[in-house]
């Protein structure tokens, strides 16, 4: 355990000693910051407008802000997530390091959930960022928080879920842009597969809906927490990392 | 302490290490003598767990690479051709980070952070980035890290790579320092590095051990006898020749070079004689300048070079 700490703050330091981290950061504030600024835009353009034809029901803050604000985050994730993950194993590779601490005494595991870790880490202080934003909205309305603190856990989950994978990609190449560029592509993938089961009903369109990681999070927006969608993100995290683990292995044999 | 027996490592195609075996005992400082890509790293990293032998066996302190890698890892400092350092981390950030993947309680850690960087000589620098510091001290910063758990088996790979002269010096020094209580194993393509540091040597070549022995008997093994060197002046070389094979003693004179009218002679002798005097009288009392007279000890150079190509010669034979 405490190599796991070791390892995971170790990791974070690298991040936060690079500029990686801030960089990460900055886009994301400007983005999460455009896609807020939009979405309240219109919501006051709506509710102006339903006042204007006499129709002076509440309108839902949940509904018209966050969840679409959840779904841009859980897409702005995609392509966030290999710039995170990408360094993770191949920067080890490259420098040498990997002989440090593959003589040292940690299980792989322990430096693998440790790397993770650190990675899912700096991603919630990125959605800390949005967090920031979304606060404004309980300063000047009543938003229900639930079903906005489920959505943050379902975007955890899916960071996990994607960053095991990004993790296992990294061990694969001690060159980042490769090990980012093929984590991109995973995840762009993982995101479009939904598309498919949007107008197809054979068994092929419906395994790639089930894969997609859009449709496992949508329900996570509204603020349910479904076992299925849960399964699924707990699922690919354990097949990301035994991945990472047998790879490494691989990578002592083979050396 | 070291136990290898029967290692053998396979890639793809080739052999880089073909079943080998040797033992170190407590305390000693073994060098591993040989070219590049004769197989020093690929045994290195059998040891230290890094990769798992195709054949073979290798324990340290009785404990298995392959059974029990843990305890194994606990009780070896290893050094790689590369220091294993972070370019990010500032020096003292990067050892107590190794102190503490080493598990080194957190209490003593402090502690033991300050007396290897004094020891390694980079207290001076503690508190710079990595990525800021020169190549020999980046290697002094490497041998910190080996050695901050006080591991019973110290295991380095070309530690002097790379360094200017006074760091070789330095870290020579260091090394035979750590000697005693470390068993160490050094490898090294650098011969005088072996001759100077090391009590033992095992030269390994193409994967196969060559030779194995103690630094002294292997250079007095080849010949037994003494060779010395006499630079003679005011004669012809026949003459000179001719007296110096006179002088009791004396097995066989070699004519190796003549400058400025001197003649230089290697004049070897039967074992257990010393002929110096003996030939330095001998030129005298011949009316001769006798210019220079030194004993030409056999380096490690010269044990080395006949041992890999006896072996080339053989190889040629099949």
């Amino acid at each position: 355990m405490s190599n796991i700490l070791t390892i995971c703050r170790k990791e974070l330091k690298s991040y936060f000693a690079s500029p990686i981290a801030y960089l990460l950061m900055a886009m994301y504030g400007v983005l999460f910051g455009f896609f807020f600024w939009n979405a309240v835009g219109y919501f006051v353009n709506m509710s102006f407008q339903s006042t204007m034809m006499g129709r002076s029901f509440p309108m839902d803050v949940n509904e018209m802000i966050i969840r679409p604000l959840l779904m841009n985050t859980s897409v702005i994730g995609l392509f966030l997530i290999p710039l995170i993950s990408m360094r993770l194993f191949a920067e080890e590779k490259r420098m040498g390091t990997i002989e440090l601490l593959f003589t040292s005494p940690v299980r792989d595991m322990e430096i693998i959930i440790g790397k993770w870790l650190a990675a899912v880490i700096l991603y919630a202080c990125l959605l800390g960022i949005s967090a920031l934003n979304l606060s404004f909205l309980f300063v000047y309305g009543k938003p229900d928080w639930k079903p906005l603190l489920i959505g943050y856990l379902g975007l955890l989950f899916q960071s996990g879920a994607l960053l095991a994978i990004g993790a296992f990609i990294s061990t694969t190449t001690r060159n980042q842009i490769i090990a980012g560029g093929v984590t991109f592509g995973v995840c762009l993938l993982l995101w479009v597969f939904e598309w498919v089961a949007g107008y197809e009903t054979s068994t092929w369109a419906t395994v790639m809906g089930y894969m997609s990681v859009v449709r496992h999070y949508e329900p996570f927006s509204k603020g349910v927490i479904d076992t299925k969608d849960a399964i699924y993100f707990a699922s690919l995290i354990f097949f990301g990392l035994f991945l990472t683990a047998r790879s490494l292995e691989s990578l002592r044999w083979r050396a | 302490m070291i136990k290898v027996d029967g290692l053998t490592k396979r890639y793809d195609r080739t052999v880089a290490v073909n079943n080998i075996s040797f033992e170190v005992e407590k305390g000693q400082i073994v060098g591993f003598l040989g070219p590049n890509g004769a197989g020093k790293t690929t045994t290195m990293r059998i040891l230290t767990c890094f990769m798992p032998p195709t054949d073979g066996t290798a324990s340290i302190a009785g404990f298995d690479v392959m059974k029990s890698p843990l305890e194994v890892k606990r009780r070896i400092g290893y050094l790689p051709e590369n220091p294993p350092v972070y370019p990010e981390m500032e020096v003292h950030e990067y050892l107590s980070f190794v102190g503490r993947l080493k598990g080194i309680p957190s209490a003593e850690l402090p502690q033991r952070v300050k007396d290897v960087s004094e020891r390694c000589a980079v207290a001076d620098v503690s508190k710079k980035l990595i990525s800021k510091l020169s190549k020999g001290y980046r290697q002094r910063v490497g041998l910190a890290q080996a050695i901050i758990h006080n591991p019973d088996v110290l295991i380095l790979d070309e530690p002097t790579a790379g360094l200017d002269p006074k760091q070789i010096h330095e870290t020579r020094d260091l090394i035979r320092s750590l000697a005693g209580v470390h068993t160490i194993i050094l490898s090294t393509h650098i011969l005088p590095e072996v001759e100077q540091t090391c009590d033992h040597v095992v030269i390994i070549s193409k994967g196969l051990i060559v030779a194995k022995d103690s630094v002294q008997n292997l250079t007095s093994r080849l010949r037994g006898q003494e060779a010395v060197l006499v630079e003679v002046a005011g004669a012809s070389t026949d003459d000179v020749r001719r007296r110096l094979e006179q002088v009791a003693g004396v097995s066989r004179v070699l004519h190796k070079d003549t400058r400025n009218g001197a003649h230089v002679f290697e004049v070897e002798s039967l074992p257990g004689e010393n002929v110096r005097a003996s030939l330095a009288r001998a030129v005298v009392e011949a009316g001769w300048n006798l210019n220079e007279l030194h004993a030409a000890a056999l380096s490690l150079e010269d044990v080395f070079l006949e041992l890999t190509a006896a072996e080339k010669a053989q190889g040629g034979q099949q």
